[in-house]
């Protein structure tokens, strides 16, 4: 009898041959909740200019204007609009509560999605850029 | 009569499965159940596969097709085209035997953990006079023990100790109509931390289900028991 090696296991949720809209929002939960994880020690990583005195802030808040800095902002806010919106998608359905309609539920977080991360950009461009 | 072109997962335990191509001539009102079973006739008697009832009762024949759970049985080839490749796999997330087949003992000694009983009244017939002699009518269970939804569900993949979508299903049946059972041990076993909370609601497991289980729904409910049950402990201050 063959044993599946645990690495090998462990790499099934990323297998989305013949998955639907509820292992396409799992994939994507995790894989945006992993970026949000890395955000959050690069984020106290950066934090730390700010004990090294104004110019290494200032420096880090020149390079944050950037237009590629200001892209990888909007990359965030995509990525947290979709944990959050589709958190509340998997509650629910967790309770047992729409799962008739969990795909419909998925698409509309990916709507609301899609619209609140171009609004949130727009922003950032305009204000920031 | 069209040809089709199989691609069949072969191999042995010790060896590295390799995808090796079938054709078959058979209508296109065959299933696929019919064209691995002429494979394994008249090309290859060494193939390894389950099957038995040929009609979705026993849930024996479950298998990936072009990555999808399905029961070979009920799988009719209509729905691929003759230019096109099926291609089938063993189920995921269980010990492979080889070939087609896996070792679905581990959900077998899940479900015979949860005393899942196989047959409840029938309520279809429940307001019909009975035939004479008859004292009751039973009917089986849904769930057929297939293992499509295990296979399905991605947190089997990440860990191996989860209940899973039937046993949880399972679990969540008896509490509903216990018929004598140790309810208080079946929510023990739900509430451990490879149990319902495991879940991550992917749904896959609703999507592949062949006999409308709905174990998502399932262990949505099961969720809320657990959380009643918890609260009223809380609250009567008892542990």
């Amino acid at each position: 009898m063959r044993e599946v090696p645990r690495w090998k296991r462990a790499s099934g949720w990323i297998d989305l041959r013949g998955r639907r809209e509820g292992g396409l929002a799992f994939l994507l939960m995790r894989l945006t909740g992993i970026g949000l994880v890395i955000y959050l020690f690069l984020h106290l990583y950066v934090l730390r200019l700010l004990a090294q005195g104004p110019e290494a802030w200032d420096a880090f808040i020149a390079m944050a204007k950037s237009p590629l800095f200001l892209a990888l902002d909007g990359l965030l806010i995509l990525g947290i609009l979709y944990h959050a919106l589709n958190g509340v998608r998997v509650t629910l359905l967790g309770l047992g509560i729409g799962v008739p309609h969990q795909a419909r539920l998925f698409w509309g977080v990916m709507a609301l999605t899609l619209l609140m991360t171009a609004i949130a950009a727009y922003a950032i461009f305009t204000i920031a850029g | 009569m069209p040809t089709w072109q199989l691609r069949l997962l072969r191999g042995r335990p010790g060896s590295s499965p390799r995808l090796e191509t079938y054709r078959v001539e058979l209508p296109a009102e065959a299933y696929l159940i019919d064209a691995v079973e002429k494979i394994w006739a008249e090309q290859d008697r060494s193939l390894l596969f389950r099957h038995a009832c040929h009609h979705a009762s026993c849930g024996a024949c479950g298998v990936r097709v072009n990555g999808r759970e399905r029961l070979m049985c009920i799988t009719p080839l209509r729905e691929f085209s003759p230019d096109g490749v099926i291609q089938v796999e063993p189920l995921r997330h269980f010990p492979w035997l080889g070939d087609l087949l896996v070792d679905v003992s581990p959900m077998m000694r899940r479900m015979a953990e949860v005393g899942f009983a196989i047959i409840r009244r029938d309520e279809l017939t429940a307001d019909r006079p009975l035939p004479e002699g008859i004292e009751q009518i039973t009917r089986f269970e849904d769930c057929i023990e297939c293992g499509l939804c295990l296979s399905a569900c991605p947190v089997m993949a990440a860990d191996e100790a989860y209940l899973g979508p039937a046993t949880l299903a399972a679990i969540e049946r008896m509490l509903a109509e216990p018929r004598g059972g140790d309810t208080a041990r079946l929510l023990t076993l739900a509430d451990d931390p490879h149990g319902a909370w495991r879940c991550h609601s992917a749904m896959e497991c609703t999507a592949v289900c062949p006999s409308n289980v709905d174990p998502a729904s399932a262990i949505g409910r099961l969720r809320r028991r657990l959380i009643v049950e918890k609260l009223r402990r809380w609250i009567g201050g008892g542990r």
